[in-house]
């Protein structure tokens, strides 16, 4: 049976982890390629590297990042954070990535879908949704999450998956950094609606809330950061409990 | 490049028995797919891999890795380009399909309409809407028959990124369920297909490409 994944999401800034990451034993915790290898060792099943200051100066440092990550992790990852072209996009997969994930550029030019999954394949192209819900309704916001925009979650999910689209991360920006849960209801309509896999993100802050997201939710991964970066849910304890609770899970 | 060269940069025990002869551990460049991760993975293991399109230097290798990601008609197409087609399924040593090099090395597949190199005699389709498409994350394999799979527990986890799958047959040597149970991975002679990504399969992939250094 397919598992659900647990998948730690890290920041990166020219070249280097930041937020802060607060593992037992880690001599340069800023690494991500020492991070990286102690989530793989520690049983996370994927991981997300987001450069949150992605530039046009900066690219080759985030470049070079990924090729040692690929050098030395033995799981699939995927990045983020600024990637518009499809020649970004061959350069990052050229130096190991497993996906990429686009979120913005992919609203202002739809197109790009259609392109990457056209060249590289539908699975290695993430699309990264930012959503609000605003009197009932979801709207997907850029940049961040700076900035909102008058287009429907559903209507752009659905969109995103018929443009060859291999998997969705959503996040809720109602309940990211809450710790109170993720969004389950959009979830699980996300995931009846469409036919790829979806990452939820936004709002882990204990066990229950990602027994909720497999079972209310119906995601197909979960994706945290602080929960994780500070040791406040070990990975394998979190394993072993979405287990028990008949959640299949690799352990 | 006649010799697998030690990196010396791994904690894995020594490849012993495996020799210093002839052309060394060779990975297909025909312009599909992440071969980087592949190699990588090899590099972990200390042995450095060649990327290549030669067909000389494929023909020689000990072993040799037939990789791919992407679509099928458009591998298939790169393959016939450099004139590849003909000659992977000529090869004397152990070749290894990842993926959807596993898949082209079956009859056909339904991706594209694409007619494969015929060495595994078996039908690839597409996984129906029941379920989610691709396959995406960790699955187990079971019912594991070959050398390939020394050390390797019945229903250990592999990593796998598919929307197709090659249906159970007589060279199937482990097998994979989601919808169906298909084939995740198949031997005949020589040849050697994984669906899965040992690559990225942690320390159980880690094993199955080692075990295949040592086939």
């Amino acid at each position: 049976m397919l598992t659900k994944r647990i998948v730690p999401c890290l920041d990166i800034k020219n070249g280097r982890t930041v937020k802060g990451v607060n593992f037992v034993n880690l001599i340069d915790a800023g690494d991500p390629v020492v991070l990286a290898k102690q989530y793989a060792a520690l049983g996370a099943d994927e991981l997300v590297f987001l450069d949150i200051a992605a530039t046009l100066e900066n690219r080759g440092t985030t470049l070079d990042m990924v090729l040692k990550v690929a050098e030395q992790v033995n799981i699939p990852f995927t990045v983020g954070g600024g990637i518009s072209s499809v020649e970004h996009v061959d350069a990052l997969l050229k130096c190991g990535a497993d996906k990429v994930s686009i979120n913005s550029s992919a609203v202002k030019r739809p197109d790009l879908i259609n392109e990457l999954s056209q060249k590289f394949g539908s699975q290695c192209v993430v699309v990264a949704i930012d959503a609000k819900q605003i009197n009932e309704e979801w709207f997907v916001h850029l940049a961040g999450g700076t900035i909102p925009t008058d287009i429907k979650l559903f209507d752009w999910a659905k969109e995103v998956e018929e443009r060859g689209a291999g998997e969705i991360l959503f996040t809720s920006m109602n309940h990211d950094g809450t710790k109170t849960g993720f969004a389950n209801e959009a979830l699980s309509r996300l995931s009846s609606l469409v036919n790829i896999p979806i990452i939820a993100s936004g709002g882990a802050g204990t066990v229950q809330h990602f027994v909720d997201t497999f079972k209310k939710g119906k995601a197909d991964a979960a994706l945290a950061a602080s929960v994780f970066h500070f040791g406040e849910i070990p990975i394998l304890e979190l394993k072993q409990e979405l287990k028990k609770r008949n959640i299949p899970v690799r352990i | 490049m006649n010799k697998y060269i030690e990196t010396g940069e791994h904690n894995n025990e020594p490849l012993s028995s495996f020799g210093g002869v002839g052309g060394g551990l060779v990975i297909i460049n025909y312009g599909a797919g992440n071969i980087k991760s592949i190699q990588f993975a090899f590099k972990r293991l200390g042995i450095d891999a060649i990327l290549t399109s030669n067909i000389d230097e494929i023909c020689a290798a000990d072993k040799v890795i037939f990789p791919g990601v992407g679509e099928a008609s458009t591998a298939m197409k790169m393959l016939k380009e450099s004139g590849l087609d003909k000659i992977i399924s000529t090869l004397k040593q152990p070749v290894l399909g990842i993926c959807l090099g596993m898949q082209l090395m079956c009859n056909s597949t339904e991706e594209g309409n694409t007619k494969g190199l015929g060495i595994f005699d078996v039908e690839v389709k597409k996984f129906s809407n029941k379920v989610k498409v691709p396959q995406m994350g960790w699955n187990i394999i079971k019912n594991l028959q070959s050398d390939l799979f020394k050390g390797i527990k019945e229903n250990e986890y592999m990593y796998l990124v598919h929307s197709f799958y090659a249906e159970q047959c007589k060279e199937m040597i482990a097998k994979t369920d989601y919808e169906i149970e298909y084939a995740s991975a198949l031997q005949k002679d020589n040849f050697y297909g994984v669906q899965f990504h040992p690559e990225k399969s942690s320390k159980a992939g880690e094993q199955i490409l080692k075990n295949f250094l040592q086939l």
